[in-house]
């Protein structure tokens, strides 16, 4: 019908995605430029949906981006600065080839540098857009602030980290936002809710890190150099929310309470201010002196019948969330040597406690260990041996788990030397068909109130968990196979008993009770696997898949409780005999 | 031989030449001490003569690797040209051990592979080896620590060295340099220059989102995909966990043996008993590592999650219960058979079944109390058996091998068995015979005592038997038969025809129309439906199956169903496509047998699997409504030998009873 033919991939979704090579000639930067510019601007590349169309026919394994992406890098201001980064190097090897000291250090003063604040804007045009990224962010920062000085990246870069994670820290104790911890074997989990946004990081126990070689510091660096901008920009208007002075001042008052008169034996001049502010011992001034009770009450609305119910939830989940926010108001700690000082400086003073450690672990302690004050002592050693009265001596995982559990839990289980209960994870919210472990149980009735004495816990601790465990089996045959086949076995077993006695005898005949609900129930269940019969191909498979995934979780949570009623049973007679000799 | 080897120095101080501090002494030069028995002169030639002096001379092939004389008898030549011939004899490894062993002087025996022999080292040389090996010089008379001479002195002298008066210019100032600060000055004071501004390296933070303005996300966010949150931990991953999350030893073995990517956890469930003895996590860097690629090497795609409640994917279907009568319960099981019984069929009265097995024998049973009340024994296994549907008449058609045979079993009203005794023998045979492609034979003596009465010899193996509605037709399928596999026969003129001409695959079933002259012929992947009056093929359903194995026709006849043994039902709706209304895959194994049933809206279907499967089908007489098809039971029974659950399936004409017949040589009934 005339008009020119159509020549293939000129038009639809071979243009609108360009290989990663491409992309590269197209900006004229090396890979390792081009990787940057995308960490930093946060272009990805694209799973086109045909994916031969897009590669012109070919089936080799290629990354596509989206074109619009790469048109979009071509703008960026941060090109130019690469290429003239290359440039500078260029120059500078020059220099020194020529031994031209004067050019060298001139060059060097001109260093090209960029600033990534325009990215920050544009990648998070709103503030809570940054807030809802800031997991990773801090993540970052908090492993590279513990990285040694030496080595793997610029120094600057380790006291930048350092510096900001410390000031986020700050933040949160002074908004009392921090909600959840959770101590796993990678590291120390947290969990803060900011302005409505969850935000939940880790940071790495205190060791020294083993280096891994299979891992490019270049990638993590070039992260970490967006997420540093990132994260001080949020924490400058995090700390505007609060009144707080930015970079963080220490409060006056405070200031001079923790000030001892041998400062020097710690750190140098230079270095003591960050590290009071990294000790978290004291708090921040503010810009706009504020009364402590400075708390705003909501205006009162005229009620409406609708919005009551949910009104009066909501006021109560903010009192609980008010009464969360101060757990350990009140209460002073005292840290021995051993435990993780900083995070539990951190998760008390973020509920209001006051903490204090030995003069000899950190600057900024208030007062020592022999203070009667003390409520709480945090000890992680078997025992300590001048133990004063007016004081309970507990392990660290008290305080994990009382702010987990929106409660002070009973400090009887974590005295020192006592075998821990297990400490849960708080991210986990167990829906129906989940499997629940018992102590999570336990700890779901302290928090309704139901509250057992100790004794009488230790007494029925077994059963409690049996009758747990055979509810939950309850549960999990709700079909009902085995107990059918129990009463088969049972009528079996009496006609054979009945076989063995003498042939004769005749039995008063009984009545073959029928549970109707069980008919009914079967009938149903019929039902419904003939109505399975005649489903579409389509979505039968559909089914089957989400009965499938269903039934492994059951599986899942089947095996885990039986796990745990072999190890109960295996461990029963250990308790009994401690139970005697008690 | 590295020194000699390299070009020439020429550039090189003569005295730095003829100097004895050589580094590369080569093996040739310290042999050269030794008189030369190859040499032109056979003298010590001094050092610094000549470069091509340098080289030995013994043989002049250069610097060239020896192995290039491997094949020749020589190894060189001298300068002469005559040729350096190899000493006649090679040692092998033993005779180097040997000598080994047995010569005093091998330590310092070295052998020189450009001639081909084994030199003695002297005394001397043995020496300069040794002097070289500990790096002293070769030299033994050569002094390293002669008194260095000053040639200039270092102390100050009162008097200079030349008498020159200094310069003018050394006392006055210059001009140019005075111009020169003149304009810097100015420039300064100018505030042209400036002192260079100190480099800030700490970055400057301010309130970055002070305007900020939701609306304004670019478009390129529009296509953005927030890159997902990390997976929150579980208590598996606590330092303390629950001890029913710790893995057990086969668990952590299974873990261990399982590549990196598959497990499900990618670490080991650990459980610490203070806070104090948990270590580092050996990998923390490479998570971080391996999100960090994930953020932005991973193309992120929004994937939709089905949230759908399983329960609302199950058709409604009206209940069952709603639907009945319909068999429910197995109620009588006919015993007798000794082998799988193929084929069953009831007579029109329902109060007879007939069954034919491969134990060779048909036998007749009584409906309503399970009890064999005939059995014929024939000549081979009976392949399909059919009651004819004419109540007038008591006869039954049955495949034995390659033979139609025709059975009065003699049951029910004896009236009607001696009418049909007579109806067939009242048979005249016409005057001319006319040529038929099989043979009519009635039966005589003892098979006639047996219930015998007429034999229809085909050439080939007959598989079916199907009578027509009115019972005066029959007709055969012989799968083996070339053209000609369907046959028509008719009773009473004993004539037989053929009713194509053409052979369109292998016929699997055949089946008359219940009231009009239809006739439905199934192959492998159709079903053909031919008018039998007009003599030509009405329609062609495809059955969308791989091997039809059984089909049965509605009673109103508008409707057929096709069980398949790729475990497929298919229903078809002939006025509303040639393709299947529906296909129902219930069955887990091959189907058997289809049926319907007479007065109820009832069909089933029998399949390996050992079940029989009723449905409620029913055909509504209003056009546009669809038949509506509901599984209602599935019954069980039949014990699955060797592979073969139930084999046919038959409804009883006038109740909701359903038989079926099955490889464990039973029959049963389900009411």
């Amino acid at each position: 019908m005339g008009g020119l033919e159509k020549k293939k991939y000129e038009s639809g979704s071979a243009t609108n995605y360009i290989t990663r090579n491409k992309a590269r000639k197209k900006l004229q930067l090396s890979l390792p430029d081009f990787r940057r510019l995308c960490i930093l601007k946060g272009v990805y590349p694209h799973e086109p949906k045909h994916k031969k169309k897009v590669n012109k026919g070919s089936t080799a394994p290629r990354t596509f981006y989206l074109l619009k992406d790469i048109k979009f890098l071509l703008h960026e201001p941060i090109v130019g600065k690469f290429r003239e980064y290359k440039v500078f190097v260029r120059r500078l090897r020059k220099a020194f080839g020529k031994h031209e000291w004067t050019a060298v250090d001139r060059l060097r003063d001109n260093k090209p540098t960029y600033k990534l604040d325009h990215i920050v804007k544009e990648r998070y045009p709103t503030f809570v857009d940054a807030l809802r990224d800031m997991d990773d962010a801090l993540s970052m920062c908090v492993l590279f602030s513990t990285f040694p000085r030496t080595g793997k990246c610029h120094v600057q870069t380790i006291q930048l980290c350092r510096r900001l994670a410390v000031e986020f820290v700050n933040y949160v104790i002074a908004s009392r936002s921090l909600r959840k911890v959770f101590l796993s074997i990678k590291g120390i989990y947290y969990q803060a809710n900011i302005l409505g946004q969850t935000i939940t990081w880790i940071s790495p126990y205190t060791y020294s890190h083993d280096h891994p070689t299979d891992v490019d510091y270049r990638v993590m660096a070039t992260f970490t150099e967006f997420y540093t901008t990132l994260l001080g920009f949020v924490n400058f208007r995090l700390y505007q929310t609060l009144n707080l002075q930015y970079p963080p001042k220490l409060d006056s008052r405070s200031e001079g309470e923790s000030k001892v008169e041998d400062e020097e034996k710690y750190a140098l001049e230079s270095e003591s201010y960050m590290e009071k502010l990294s000790a978290l011992g004291a708090s921040l001034s503010r810009t706009i002196p504020s009364q402590p009770e400075d708390d705003v009450e909501a205006d009162e609305f005229p009620a409406d019948p609708e919005t009551a119910e949910q009104e009066e939830e909501h006021r109560k989940q903010q009192q609980e969330e008010e009464k969360h926010k101060s757990l350990f108001q009140g209460l002073k700690f005292f840290l021995n040597r051993e435990v993780p000082r900083e995070a539990l400086a951190f998760i008390i003073r973020s509920f209001g406690g006051e903490v204090s450690w030995d003069a000899s672990v950190c600057i900024g302690s208030t007062y020592n260990s022999s203070d009667s004050s003390i409520t709480h002592h945090i000890l992680d050693r078997p025992s300590i041996s001048p133990q004063m009265i007016n004081r309970y001596y507990v392990q660290p995982q008290w305080v994990f788990d009382s702010v987990n559990a929106h409660m002070r839990l009973p400090v009887e289980d974590y005295f020192p030397g006592v075998l821990l209960p297990p400490h849960l994870s708080p991210f986990i919210q167990e829906k129906a068909g989940d499997y629940i472990p018992p102590e999570k149980l336990r700890l779901l009735a302290l928090q309704r109130g139901e509250r057992i004495d100790k004794e009488e816990e230790d007494e029925e601790d077994g059963s409690d968990e049996e009758e747990d465990a055979e509810e939950e089996d309850d549960h999990e045959d709700s079909d009902g196979e085995e107990e059918e086949e129990d009463k088969k076995l049972r009528e079996m077993e009496d006609k054979m008993s009945a076989g063995k006695k003498l042939n004769v005898k005749i039995t008063a005949g009984k009545v073959r009770e029928v549970n109707q609900a069980r008919v009914a129930e079967q009938e149903k269940n019929e039902e419904k696997k003939l109505a399975i019969m005649m489903m579409k191909k389509k979505e039968k498979y559909l089914y089957n898949k989400i009965m499938f995934g269903k039934k492994r979780k059951a599986r899942e949570a089947n095996k885990l409780a039986m796990k745990r009623k072999v190890h109960d049973e295996a461990n029963k007679p250990e308790k009994k005999k401690k139970k005697t000799k008690k | 031989m590295g020194l000699l080897a390299r070009p020439p120095r020429t550039h090189w101080p003569l005295a730095f030449r003829e100097s004895p501090i050589r580094t590369g002494w080569s093996e040739s030069a310290i042999l050269r001490s030794e008189p030369d028995q190859f040499g032109p002169d056979g003298s010590d030639r001094p050092f610094s003569e000549s470069r091509i002096l340098n080289c030995d001379i013994r043989n002049t092939v250069g610097n060239v690797p020896m192995e290039w004389y491997q094949d020749f008898p020589h190894i060189g030549y001298n300068l002469d040209g005559q040729k350096i011939f190899k000493p006649l004899r090679n040692k092998d490894q033993l005779d180097a051990f040997l000598d080994k062993m047995e010569n005093p002087d091998y330590w310092r025996t070295v052998h020189d592979k450009t001639t081909g022999r084994d030199i003695k080292l002297t005394d001397e040389q043995v020496d300069l080896v040794e002097r070289l090996q500990r790096g002293q010089f070769g030299d033994l008379k050569y002094n390293p620590y002669e008194p260095a001479v000053d040639f200039f002195t270092h102390e100050t002298m009162i008097h200079p060295v030349t008498n020159r008066p200094a310069d003018k210019r050394s006392f006055i100032p210059s001009l140019i340099e005075k111009e020169k600060v003149s304009k810097l000055v100015h420039a300064i004071k100018m505030g042209w220059i400036q002192p260079r501004k100190p480099r800030v390296d700490a970055p400057n933070y301010y309130d970055l989102w002070a305007q900020e303005d939701p609306n304004a996300i670019l478009g390129r966010h529009k296509m953005h995909v927030p890159a997902p949150k990390r997976t929150l931990p579980g208590h598996e991953e606590s330092y303390n966990p629950p001890p029913e999350y710790l893995l057990t030893e086969e668990e952590r073995l299974a873990w261990e043996q399982l590549d990196p990517e598959d497990r499900k956890l990618p670490f080991v469930p650990q459980q610490h008993k203070a806070l104090r003895v948990v270590p580092a996590y050996a990998r923390f860097i490479h998570e971080r590592f391996e999100r960090c690629l994930d953020l932005y090497l991973c193309p992120r795609q929004r994937k939709m999650r089905v949230n759908v409640d399983p329960e609302d994917l199950i058709p409604k279907l009206p209940k069952p219960r709603d639907l009945q009568p319909f068999p429910t319960t197995q109620s009588l099981v006919y015993r007798g058979h000794l082998d799988l019984v193929r084929t069953i069929s009831v007579s029109p009265s329902g109060q007879w079944l007939v069954s034919g097995s491969d134990d060779c024998t048909a036998r007749f049973w009584e409906v309503s109390t399970g009890r064999c009340v005939k059995s014929v024994l024939l000549e081979g296994a009976v392949k399909s058996v059919s009651w004819n549907p004419n109540p007038a008449l008591v006869l039954v058609a049955a495949c034995v091998e390659k033979s139609v045979v025709l059975l009065n079993p003699g049951l029910g009203d004896r009236l009607l068995c001696s009418s049909t005794d007579q109806n067939l023998s009242a048979f005249q045979p016409p005057e001319e015979e006319r040529l038929q492609p099989v043979k009519w034979e009635a039966s005589e003596g003892a098979r006639y005592e047996q219930g015998q009465r007429l034999c229809v010899h085909h050439d080939k193996a007959v598989k079916q038997v199907t009578w027509h509605a009115r019972g005066d037709y029959f007709a055969v399928v012989l799968p083996d038969n070339g053209n000609s596999q369907v046959l028509i026969h008719q009773l009473s003129k004993r004539r037989t025809q053929n009713p194509f001409r053409k052979n369109k695959g292998q016929v699997q079933r055949v089946l008359f129309h219940p009231t009009r002259p239809f006739f439905f012929v199934a192959t492998q992947r159709y079903v053909r439906v031919y008018n039998l009056l007009k003599q030509e093929l009405t329609k062609k359903l495809l059955c969308n199956c791989k091997w039809v194995s059984s089909i049965a026709v509605h009673p109103a006849g508008d409707n057929l169903i096709c069980g398949s043994y790729d475990s497929k039902l298919a229903w078809f709706d002939m006025d509303l496509s040639t393709k299947p209304y529906r296909v129902l895959r219930h069955h887990k194994k091959a189907l058997r047998g289809v049926a319907f049933h007479r007065h109820y809206p009832l069909f089933a279907s029998g399949s390996d699997d050992g079940s029989v499967i009723v449905c409620h089908g029913m055909v509504y007489n209003d056009l546009l409504q669809n038949p509506l098809i509901v599984p209602v039971k599935v019954l069980r029974g039949h014990e699955i030998t060797r592979d073969l659950g139930v084999l046919d399936v038959l409804f009883h004409p006038t109740q909701p009873w359903v038989f079926s017949s099955g490889a464990d040589a039973t029959i049963r009934l389900y009411t």
